[in-house]
């Protein structure tokens, strides 16, 4: 390679790693001043220095713990659902079925709906109490019909995001059962392996990778859910429904706290770099290949 | 597929998959026959499947409202706007890594995808409070800026792990021919790139016409793209479904097109090529 060429090289990356620097940096750096401050938006002007005590508010406040347990129960559900889910309709579609690219195109197809219509759209014309398509089937069966968000909010929240989830889990595991050898599975069969144990000791050690990046990618997204639950609960009843993201949300944008809004914020960034240290590894590894 | 397979278990697997396939299917199925049903039809007990009177009242409505286009267009310039200048960053950035590599590139490229990690609510606040300062609330550069640099990685990481794939050996031919940068980038790279570059595009149209953390916090009315538009329909309760449905339809039909289009994409896209 010329010198030339790596001076060029050099210039075009510049803006993209420039840009990326700026966005990535000026925000943190003020989120992180923020953190340290009393600062309301409906008091301004008396800002002041009050070194950790957002944090200290922020933690022992019982919304967090709360919203972190709602979090967790979230992302856990979520992941289980779209990955259990997932591998059954990926090794379905996997087989000869009249029809697959159409079947495909069925099941993707959550995936590209914007997070407020199919949570609108499952809250009322799924979910509600009386008119939802899911009382009118309890009722034929001769079951009383959930009130979904008054009884089971978190469980209605969960079930509408592993519905737009399960299309892209679905559609990972599906790519890699199909780069799966043939050969492999002919020859375990040849050896006497039934059905399952097949599927144990061939096809599962084959999808070990491409679940762990589902769940990390999953994992990255689930734990910043916001718009499901902006516009179907808003958090309720109570704090039923709050995460992280839109506890932080309210401590911002509803009571203008920017100071323990930050703290969260920061929050917010320790745990999700936590999973990024293992994406990042995951993906680097097969940088090398 | 190279199995035979007895007809008996293909009819077992097809009608299978055609049940799990519908099912999953069926919210949007529901919503689409939703939006040509009355409203008193749409609210109905039981519920009418198919036998209804089909009107198209509903789309006359929604469209008939100013404020509909508006959003739509709106979705259709931050959606394209924000892909448009990640694209002129980013295919400068992910050619020089994937053609003029050095020894950080590998660093660079982890870097690049771990600001993807940083949740955006964790930088809500400053953003918020210096769109507020410099007037770019509810504004669509505002929306095209923050959508451009939150998707930038994910752009970079397309773009390279398909630039990566161009064998080397066609550039190397080129140089030794004497093609000049310039031209090795015209006439060379670009028709082997236009596959992988189009790709790109598709995905962070749909990733930003779907995006709503930043538009439902940056932008109410003027900016709103239909992400916005739609949660309004949130608040009232009664006689709306079948215009939500409409509404609804209109929103993400042709999101769902190009996205059928792009489903293979999708997969090393969002893996950032780590499955493909």
């Amino acid at each position: 390679m010329t010198e030339e060429t790596r001076g060029i090289g050099r210039l075009l990356l510049s803006p993209a790693v420039g840009l990326l620097f700026i966005w990535m940096i000026v925000p943190l750096g003020m989120t992180i001043y923020f953190s340290s401050l009393h600062y309301n938006l409906l008091n301004p002007g008396t800002e002041q220095f009050v070194g950790l005590e957002n944090y200290t508010y922020f933690l022992t406040d019982p919304a967090f713990l709360a919203s972190l347990r709602n979090t967790l129960v979230l992302v856990g559900s979520v992941l289980v659902l779209t990955i259990g889910l997932g591998t059954l309709v990926a090794l379905l579609l996997d087989q000869a079925v009249v029809g697959r690219s159409i079947v495909r195109l069925m099941v993707i197809a959550p995936f590209f709906v914007m997070p407020t219509v199919s949570a609108l759209v499952w809250k009322n014309l799924l979910m509600h109490p009386v008119s939802g398509l899911l009382a009118y089937v309890a009722k034929s069966f001769g079951l009383t019909p959930i009130d979904w968000f008054a009884e089971v909010p978190l469980l209605a929240v969960i079930l509408i995001v592993a519905w737009q989830w399960l299309p892209f889990a679905t559609l990972i595991l599906l790519t890699a059962l199909q780069s799966l050898d043939e050969e492999q599975k002919e020859a375990a069969e040849m050896d006497g392996a039934n059905a399952l144990s097949s599927f144990v000791y061939v096809t599962l050690p084959h999808l070990a990778r491409p679940i762990t990046v589902v769940i990390l990618i999953e994992t990255i997204f689930l734990l910043t859910v916001f718009a499901e639950i902006f516009v179907t609960t808003g958090g309720g009843p109570g704090l039923a429904t709050t995460n992280i993201a839109f506890l932080i949300y309210s401590q911002a944008l509803i009571q203008y706290d920017v100071g323990t809004a930050s703290a969260g914020g920061m929050v917010a960034v320790v745990i999700a770099n936590i999973l990024a240290f293992f994406l990042v590894r995951i993906v680097g590894r097969n940088l090398e290949a | 597929m190279g199995r035979r397979i007895t007809p008996v278990r293909l009819l077992i697997n097809t009608v299978a998959a055609w049940i799990v396939g519908l099912m999953i299917f069926f919210p949007i199925l529901w919503m689409v026959l939703a939006s040509f049903k009355t409203e008193l039809e749409a609210f109905a007990t039981p519920p009418s499947f198919l036998f209804f009177d089909w009107t198209l009242e509903n789309y006359a409505t929604v469209q008939g409202r100013s404020d509909y286009l508006h959003h739509a267009l709106n979705s259709v310039i931050v959606a394209g706007g924000s892909t448009l200048i990640a694209m002129l960053i980013a295919v400068p950035a992910a050619w020089s890594m994937a053609f003029a590599p050095s020894k950080r590139t590998k660093d660079i490229l982890l870097w690049m995808l771990s600001t993807k990690m940083m949740p955006p609510v964790g930088v809500l606040m400053p953003i918020y409070l210096l769109y507020r300062t410099f007037g770019m609330l509810d504004t669509l550069s505002g929306l095209i800026l923050v959508l451009c640099l939150g998707n930038l990685p994910i752009v970079v990481w397309m773009l390279f792990t398909y630039f990566k794939e161009i064998p080397k050996d066609i550039l190397e031919a080129a140089r030794m021919d004497g093609a000049t940068i310039g031209r090795e980038l015209i006439y060379v790279l670009t028709p082997m790139a236009v596959p992988g570059i189009a790709s790109t595009l598709l995905l962070n149209v749909i990733l930003a016409w779907n995006e709503a953390f930043w538009t439902l916090n940056l932008s109410t009315s003027a900016a709103a793209p239909l992400t916005v538009f739609i949660a309004s329909y949130s608040s009232p309760e009664g006689l709306f479904w079948a215009k939500l449905s409409a509404a609804s339809t209109m929103a993400i039909a042709p999101i769902l097109v190009l996205g059928w289009f792009s489903q293979r994409q999708l997969v090393r896209g969002l893996t950032f090529g780590a499955v493909k």
